[in-house]
């Protein structure tokens, strides 16, 4: 049965030392999601060199890849990608009724994994650039 | 029921198409990265590896398809998560306008950009 009660402003940022886990999650998976789309958008743009020349697009890629920064800012976005995918996957679950008991646990596994996975990744983010 | 926190009002089609492109998102954007930078790492990507990759209908089809439901998806999660913050009147009905000629001419640059790649225009 749902059941409704007042969860207070979950926007008023002051409160987040209140905050439980469902709501760290609905935060994280807003953020994430900004960021994912933000990210199509330029995504998109870069790959557009490809309408200039073949030799544009091979030098945009190889150029932006060349600078540290960017490989950081990669890693940066498989953490957040990483997240969206986990956290998504918790709320379809909840949606389809499932581990409703342990939602909050599985938050904090979707962070663990997003960690691990993030982590884990670094070396090949990193390969061949210099600093 | 335990504590339910979304920026969608349950059982809509809103609701529905997000779900819906959530899943095939899921396992898109995960092969996307895999093959983009574990198989061949970005540093590596050439536009003659790019043009033979997108050259396999196959392949060509599942990153347009990406690009429209990652598109739909993001504009649609932006849009709930603004009305559920409180937009409404002329303001929702402008942001949804913008909302839409974005997603719109994203996803016509996006397949005109994989055509070019493909070499068939």
């Amino acid at each position: 049965m749902s059941q409704s009660y007042n969860r207070g402003l979950i926007e008023d940022f002051g409160r987040w030392k209140e905050f439980s886990a469902g709501m760290w999650a609905w935060i994280f998976h807003k953020f994430t999601g900004w960021m994912l789309i933000g990210y199509l958008f330029t995504h998109i743009a870069v790959l557009s060199s490809a309408l200039n020349s073949p030799e544009a697009y091979t030098a945009t890629i190889q150029g932006l890849e060349s600078l540290f920064l960017i490989r950081i800012l990669e890693v940066g976005l498989l953490a957040v990608a990483v997240f969206h995918i986990m956290n998504g996957i918790r709320l379809l679950m909840v949606d389809l009724g499932i581990g409703l008991d342990v939602q909050d646990k599985s938050f904090y596994a979707s962070l663990i994994l997003t960690g691990a996975i993030t982590v884990a990744s670094v070396p090949t983010f990193l390969q061949g650039v210099g600093f | 029921m335990a504590e339910r926190y979304s920026s969608f009002a349950p059982g809509g089609t809103a609701w529905l198409l997000q779900r819906l492109t959530a899943a095939f998102l899921i396992v898109v954007l995960a092969f996307h990265f895999f093959l983009l930078h574990f198989v061949n790492h970005a540093a590596d990507i050439t536009f003659a590896g790019t043009q033979a990759r997108m050259q396999d209908v196959g392949y060509f089809l599942t990153m347009v398809l990406f690009l429209i439901t990652a598109t739909f998806h993001g504009v649609n999660g932006v849009y709930n998560a603004l009305v559920n913050q409180g937009l409404a009147g002329t303001q929702k009905k402008v942001v949804l306008g913008v909302l839409v000629v974005a997603g719109t001419a994203l996803i016509a640059q996006g397949t005109w950009v994989a055509l070019v790649m493909a070499g068939w225009i």
